[in-house]
């Protein structure tokens, strides 16, 4: 099923992701050819056949509940692009978007 | 290049320290890098001052006779997408492109605990998506058996590193295929793990299903000697498994008699370059020749593995990336908003195939779709697993070409991403089903490129399959042929 412009357009925002025009329409050429390939699997008879979302098989993990040390805010900060009185600092996020 | 474990007996014994072998290793980083490409970082000086701290370590404990840490004082490279404290880490990503991690990926720690010489971060297709390294947005690595080629990828770079000499042994991961296929593609052994049995920790994600820890070396010994530091549970991995850890030794056996070997027929046929099918084939042979049994098996459901693949691991990359923000680390595309901070920073930042994944995974996940596209995967994804189950019933290994052809030239696939993941083929069913592999050079093309081929096992089964590769190793001189890329050998 070939993806439709507006579709594009819309999964890139689901995604976060700003695309210019070229972008938009080299896209939505590539994936259509994609998801026409992955169509043959439509074809594959998965009647009664559970999913897999891991190969291991499933068990619980559990850890004794105590406290230990973590990285420091310094060290947390450091990577940050923008940081003011020992936070993140961010542009407003109510308002126009 | 000595192999790592040469390297280290000379160090065990003195006669080379690893300040010189340190400095042998930048000399010929320093040389081969400017054809090559193999890294995005080299950390000379903290590696001299390493080297020079394992030297002492080394004389102290010759003279108390303490017991010597495994890699004490060897240099290793790591793949940039395995985090490394006060190393810059990339990913391959400008979105990463500052980043120095305050902490090691588990996998990094258990290797510098045992004493290694980080020498450098090796250039990978950004966040590991890629077959190429051509995805990397600090430029491509050049195949070293020839500069116009592609290493392969994603592990690109620290294949190439291994196969041009520049270090004994590389980290790499692999999510379907990243370790094997730039392995046989550059002519060096790539170990890919069983899921689970080294820590994804500091491993920064992919897809988190599939990705695996693993090892580019001149040989399995080398192989068997890293997995045995690196393997093991680890309480920051939920998924990291509690198995016994293979040994670090191999023995090399006197023949193969009573191991049986399943050849998949989906794996040979339509599309797979000739001259790789017949090294494959006399690789066989060799076996044969050593008393293993061959037989021919088959997985029916191999032509389903690019499609569930290329929807289950862009699912969750579409997740896992959404960390990439520019909040937190990297650089931020500043705007009035900070929705439109986030879209322009990911939008300008990252590159297009991840991009491209981002978008594919949304829409498998997206209301509408889910049942349709990654339900769908996840179900056939059973069936893939299920064929290796059944076929782990009559064989003890598969064996299997890892790449339809030799190492493409740079360029060759970049405007056709369906016909990039067509090449993955033969190395996505490990990954879906979450077995061990081993690539291993077999044999060169016409053209003189290196040929790899494949040994997988059931769950757990490196030491097996590392085994049977030292086995052929013995016997065979493949891993040991050498590229020229610098020309110095001609003339």
């Amino acid at each position: 099923m070939p993806l439709s412009r507006a579709d594009v357009i819309h999964i890139a925002e689901l995604a976060r992701l700003e695309l210019t025009d070229e972008e938009v329409a080299r896209y939505q050429e590539q994936l259509s050819a994609v998801l026409e390939y992955f169509a043959k699997l439509q074809g594959v008879n998965t009647e009664g056949i559970p999913p897999t979302a891991s190969v291991l098989p499933p068990r619980t993990v559990l850890r004794e509940d105590e406290p230990r040390p973590g990285l420091s805010r310094e060290e947390l900060l450091a990577n940050a692009p923008d940081v003011a009185d020992n936070q993140f600092r961010v542009p407003p996020v109510f308002g126009e978007s | 290049m000595l192999t790592a474990k040469e390297a280290l007996r000379l160090l065990h014994r003195g006669e080379v320290s690893s300040r010189e072998l340190t400095q042998e290793v930048l000399k010929q980083i320093e040389r081969t890098e400017p054809a090559v490409h193999a890294f995005l970082t080299v950390v000379a000086e903290q590696a001299l001052a390493e080297a020079e701290q394992a030297d002492k370590h080394l004389a102290q404990a010759r003279r108390d006779g303490d017991e010597i840490p495994p890699l004490l004082g060897l240099p290793v490279a790591v793949k940039d997408v395995l985090i490394t404290k006060g190393i810059r880490t990339t990913a391959g990503s400008r979105i990463l492109e500052n980043f120095v991690p305050p902490f090691d990926a588990t996998s990094v720690r258990r290797v510098k605990e045992a004493g290694a010489v980080i020498v450098g971060k090796t250039n990978t297709d950004e966040f590991a998506m890629g077959s190429s390294t051509e995805n990397s947005a600090f430029g491509v690595t050049h195949n070293p058996w020839d500069l116009e080629r592609v290493p392969g990828g994603s592990s690109g770079g620290s294949a190439a590193a291994v196969a041009a000499r520049m270090v004994p042994v590389a980290l790499g991961t692999d999510t379907g295929g990243s370790v094997r296929q730039p392995a046989a593609f550059c002519g060096v052994t790539g170990l890919k793990t069983t899921y689970g049995r080294i820590s994804r920790y500091g491993l920064i994600a992919y897809g988190s299903s599939l990705d695996t820890v693993g090892v580019l070396s001149q040989d399995a010994a080398d192989a068997a000697l890293f997995l045995n530091i690196m393997a093991g549970r680890d309480p920051l991995d939920a998924t990291s498994v509690d198995a016994p850890i293979p040994p670090a030794e191999l023995r090399a056996r006197d023949d193969l008699r009573g191991l049986k070997i399943g050849v998949p027929r989906e794996y040979f046929g339509g599309g797979i370059q000739p001259e790789v099918e017949s090294a494959v084939r006399a690789a066989l042979e060799v076996f044969a020749d050593m008393g293993a049994e061959i037989t021919e098996i088959s997985l029916p459901h191999t032509e389903y593995a690019v499609p569930v693949y290329y929807l289950i691991a862009p699912a969750e990359a579409s997740a896992n990336l959404a960390r990439f923000d520019g909040i937190r680390y990297g650089p931020r595309v500043p705007a009035d908003s900070m929705w439109d901070v986030f879209r322009r920073t990911r939008g300008r930042l990252f590159g297009a195939e991840v991009k491209r994944r981002i978008m594919l995974g949304t829409y498998a996940l997206s209301a509408g779709y889910y049942d349709a596209y990654y339900g769908k995967a996840q179900k056939v994804r059973t069936l893939i697993k299920r064929d290796f189950e059944t076929a782990f019933e009559k064989v003890d290994l598969i064996a299997a070409p890892v790449a339809p052809s030799t190492a493409f030239r740079i360029g060759e696939h970049t405007n056709d991403p369906l016909a990039m993941y067509l090449e993955d083929v033969f190395t996505l069913p490990a990954n879906l089903a979450g077995v061990p592999g081993v690539s291993f050079p077999v044999g060169f093309d016409r053209l003189g490129l290196p040929i790899g081929m494949q040994l997988m096992g059931a769950h757990f089964q490196e030491h097996l399959i590392l085994e049977v590769v030292h086995t052929y190793q013995q016997a065979t001189d493949w891993h040991r042929h050498q590229p020229d890329p610098l020309g110095d050998d001609e003339e």
